[in-house]
């Protein structure tokens, strides 16, 4: 599900058509090519000057003709995807390195959200995603939607999709950024607009305190350690922004900017030696024993 | 008139002694001779490749298989960052400027180049890069940010030590090697030519090197003035050039960057269009089709390829219709590349043409370049460029563009002129091996990248995840990564055995018709005994009883004929410097100022202080001598040899 071979956006389509047109019309020239090559060294026999030179004089001009064919092609295709309505949606989106900060935008300041690395869009609807960069220059790109788009400090830019169908599509970072950038991938999960305001109700609803005695410690053990410095679990004391928000950290489907499967081993495994897996990550090993690592892996996943 | 036996004899000698080197370490080392500076450039620059390609090897090692941990990825950004600045600014560029320093002398019939000093002083610029940026990689300070080193990852803040200081460095040492090369070969063009080689008579080869000469002098000062005045200055004396929180701004270095970056691509393959039309008009024993339509396709491209460099930023805030613009560019620059390929096919035709090693990397190149050249029009549509950008849809079609158009006709021009470098010829049978291998090798590691791209895979991850689907592809472009190694091998052995044993070549082994083939293999110190009288394109082929010759320069020291610009009408005399140590003392000089301004502003100011007594040496000792007294082209002054 990570291909822009496979659209599933008006505008993914789009640059798919043009793509595939480019690829029929570029193939019979690539053949034609080497056919004539063939038949060239094959044969023996003389062509006359001026049949060549009339061969350059229509070799010339149907090559402008294919380029002036695809021009327009390519400027129609710009000019589609650079006309659009009003965005039913806004969604900012930071890149860090290596991770991606997506904030749900809302005039109500009660139903304003920051997550990380899972966005949920509603499916039919125009979404705009304004794009900032933290730190170095990040590309956001998820192919089956639409083309990428740079991140890059001191400019806003943005990008927008319509996504048709209901489905999980995998986006990477695009751009160079250092250590991990292989591992800065994010997930859009395109619903139907009712399971995408009921996901958003329930991300939006309030931190309950766990009930759990376990999971209660666990809360304790993480306000006390070392996590709130960088992570924010909105409703709690934590609220570092270094690291990606925590808040609802169980409803998502991998940990580490898409380098993870979201399942309770790994979540452990991560908290004790994050450099293991994403070498570089800027998240420190924490020290927890046994008893408190379990307790905060119990408390997180009550985080849904 | 023909000259008697004994005086030519007698008269090389005499030149011998004049043009020769001293024996031993001392003469090696400071011979300006273009010839010898050539070999080693090419086969410094050949290194390269070689060190290039074991880092590519070893990424696609790493990259054969999902999840893999034998390259980790602060080791695998110093492997791409040092494989993209080696291919690009110690191989593929100073190969390309080498094979001009070391024939268009001989093929415009000079004795050597215009400056044979600051030829000696390029070289040895270029080699203080080489060992800088390999004693770095064995350091582990090789840069890691890519060749590319965009701000602000490349900025003080994210890349703070020494490796990124490395890169800028490095850069400076080749930028200021290709200007001084490109000089040599715009005066040696402009000025050196034998009498009668007219502008609109001057190999394709020789045309092809003045065009790149001008582009170099217009494009590296970009790069050296955003590397070493803006990106080193940000990171040494904290400038802000490229700081958005202090005014700078970021995009300035992409537009720096890419306005050589993207020139730099035809620097690279215009060159190589060079080599191919002397292999088709050799192996078909024909005059090319359309040299006219030739040289303009080269000037035209020059000129597009200024104006092309915004297709590396279609994914940043650039206006659309700004953007639009360089789209159009960008597909308008290949109908001078296809007036070329149509040009040759047009030769090819009908011609039934000897297939040696030298006209299969030719055909080696159509079928590869052609390719990647289609890719590239797809390339410039902004819409497409916008999934394609970034991915290993583009690492695919660059390198089919560069290995295709640049490596492949390089290959067909070593077996072609090897003979004449070495007086030995390359052996067929392993030739032949070496093209079918690398032709495969090319195909299988690139082609299935043009899917991996599309199908999401960025370029420059040291790793992927099995769930992505990209492992199988992976896999079959390090099985042709293993292809393209062996072949490169097959390649080094022929060249050794060859040398030692290959078989002896003569003046003109293939029958060709450029001047270099109207001298001895390899050519004496001297070049040629007498400056060639030149009566059309093809100097050996257009006379059949021995080609004409112009006499009257001096025996007795180191003299050259300058000819008029357009004309190539005899000019004056003038004698050329002798050997000198003061290249290699300069050369040593910026090595200090550049390796040392990493570390330290006064190794700027010492630095300059010493050379500038390279600087008097260099002016004092044996420098040339114009003899203002003109020759004119007597009669007498044609002889037939």
């Amino acid at each position: 599900m990570h291909s822009a071979f496979d659209p599933h956006s008006p505008q993914a389509r789009a640059v798919a058509h043009l793509w595939w047109s480019m690829f029929a019309v570029g193939g019979v020239i690539w053949i034609a090519v080497i056919v004539a090559m063939l038949i060239a060294i094959a044969r023996r026999g003389d062509v006359d000057f001026g049949g060549r030179k009339r061969g350059l004089t229509i070799f010339v001009a149907g090559t402008g003709i294919v380029l002036a064919t695809f021009l327009a092609y390519d400027f129609a295709v710009g000019h589609d995807l650079a006309k659009r309505g009003a965005p039913t949606l806004t969604i900012g989106v930071t890149g860090h390195q290596w991770w991606w900060e997506i904030e749900y935008e809302d005039l109500r300041p009660s139903q304003r959200m920051v997550t990380a690395n899972e966005i949920h869009v509603p499916t039919g609807q125009l979404i705009e995603f304004k794009l900032r960069a933290a730190d170095v220059i990040h590309s956001f790109w998820a192919p089956n939607l639409n083309g990428k788009r740079d991140l890059i400090p001191g400019y806003a830019s943005s990008q927008w999709f319509q996504a048709d169908t209901p489905g999980v599509y995998r986006g990477q970072c695009a751009e160079f950024c250092g250590l991990q950038h292989a591992k800065m991938a994010f997930l859009v999960v395109a619903q139907t607009p009712t399971d995408y305001l009921a996901w958003r109700t329930a991300s939006a609803a309030p931190h309950t305190p766990p009930a759990d005695s376990i999971a209660a410690t666990g809360l304790k053990v993480f306000l006390s350690s070392g996590c709130p410095l960088c992570h924010t679990i909105a409703g709690t004391d934590a609220r570092g922004t270094v690291g990606p928000s925590l808040s609802h950290l169980a409803s998502r489907q991998t940990l580490a900017a898409g380098t993870l499967l979201n399942t309770r081993a790994n979540l452990m495994g991560w908290i004790v030696n994050p450099q293991a897996l994403k070498p570089g990550v800027h998240m420190p090993a924490i020290p927890l024993k046994p008893a408190e690592l379990n307790a905060v892996v119990t408390y997180l996943e009550t985080l849904k | 008139m023909t000259l008697p036996a004994d005086v030519i004899e007698r008269e090389a000698l005499e030149l011998d002694r004049v043009w020769s080197d001293r024996q031993g370490f001392w003469g090696w080392l400071t011979t300006t001779d273009h010839k010898s500076i050539g070999k080693r450039y090419v086969a410094t620059a050949f290194l390269m490749f070689v060190a290039g390609g074991i880092e590519a090897a070893l990424m696609r090692a790493q990259l054969a298989r999902p999840g893999n941990t034998l390259i980790g990825p602060d080791r695998y950004n110093q492997l791409f960052t040092t494989h993209g600045t080696t291919m690009m600014f110690l191989f593929a560029v100073p190969i390309m400027t080498a094979m001009g320093l070391y024939f268009v002398p001989l093929m415009v019939g000079a004795r050597t180049v215009a400056f044979p000093r600051l030829n000696a002083f390029g070289y040895w610029t270029y080699f203080v890069g080489v060992v800088f940026l390999y004693v770095s990689l064995f350091a582990n300070t090789a840069p890691d940010v890519g060749w590319f080193a965009y701000p602000p990852l490349s900025g003080p803040e994210y890349s703070p030590g020494h490796r990124v200081d490395v890169w800028a460095q490095v850069v400076t040492f080749t930028e200021i090697a290709a200007l001084v090369a490109a000089v040599n070969i715009i005066v040696t063009t402009f000025k050196m030519r034998a009498p009668g080689m007219s502008l609109n008579r001057i190999p394709l080869f020789v045309w092809a090197q003045l065009v790149v000469a001008f582009m170099i002098v217009f494009a590296m000062p970009a790069v050296a003035t955003g590397s070493t005045l803006m990106l080193a200055a940000d990171r040494a004396i904290t400038m802000h050039w490229f700081n958005p929180a202090e005014g700078g701004d970021v995009l300035l270095w992409q537009h720096v960057f890419w306005f050589f970056g993207h020139p730099e691509v035809y620097i690279i393959f215009l060159p190589a269009m060079g080599f191919i039309t002397p292999i088709i008009e050799t192996f078909t024993g024909r005059p090319v089709f359309g040299y006219t339509a030739l040289v303009l396709s080269n000037i035209t491209t020059a000129f597009f390829a200024f104006g092309l460099w915004v297709h590396h930023m279609f994914a940043t805030p650039i206006p659309e219709v700004g953007q639009s613009l360089f789209t159009a560019a960008s597909m308008v620059i290949a109908i001078p590349t296809g007036v070329q390929i149509f040009c040759w096919i047009a030769t090819l035709w009908g011609s039934k043409p000897r297939l040696t090693v030298p006209l299969l990397f030719v055909l080696g190149f159509l079928f590869t370049f052609v390719n990647g050249g289609i890719t590239g029009v797809m390339l410039a549509s902004v819409a497409f460029d916008k999934q394609a950008h970034d991915t290993f849809f583009v690492v695919a079609h660059l390198h089919y563009v560069l290995l295709g158009g640049g490596v492949m006709p390089l290959f067909g021009a070593l077996y072609f002129w090897f003979p004449k470098v070495t007086g030995r010829r390359l052996n067929e049978t392993l030739g032949k091996w070496h093209f079918w291998l690398f032709l495969i090798g090319v195909n299988l590691t690139f082609f299935p990248m043009h899917i991996l791209g599309l199908n999401g895979m960025p370029r420059r991850v040291y790793t992927y995840l099995a769930e992505t689907g990209w492992g199988t592809l992976n896999l079959v472009a390090t099985i042709g990564a293993v292809t393209i190694a062996t072949s490169v091998i097959i390649f080094l052995i022929d060249v050794v055995m060859s040398l030692r044993g290959g078989e002896l070549a003569g003046d003109n082994p293939w029958n060709s018709s450029g001047l270099e083939w109207a001298t001895a293999s390899p050519p004496p110190s001297f070049t040629f005994l007498h400056t060639p009288f030149v009566t059309g394109r093809h100097p050996l082929w257009d006379v059949k009883d021995g080609l004409p010759v112009v006499t009257g320069l001096s025996t007795r020291e180191r003299q050259v004929l300058v000819t008029t610009t357009v004309d190539a009408l005899p000019d004056y005399r003038h004698s050329m410097p002798s050997a000198s140590i003061w290249p290699v003392y300069l050369a040593l000089c910026m090595g200090v100022v550049f390796i040392g301004s990493i570390f330290s502003p006064y190794f700027v100011l010492g630095g300059l202080g010493i050379s500038l007594l390279g600087l008097l040496g260099w002016g004092w000792s044996g420098v040339g001598e114009r003899q203002e007294e003109r020759v004119a082209l007597p009669d007498g002054a044609v002889k037939v040899l």
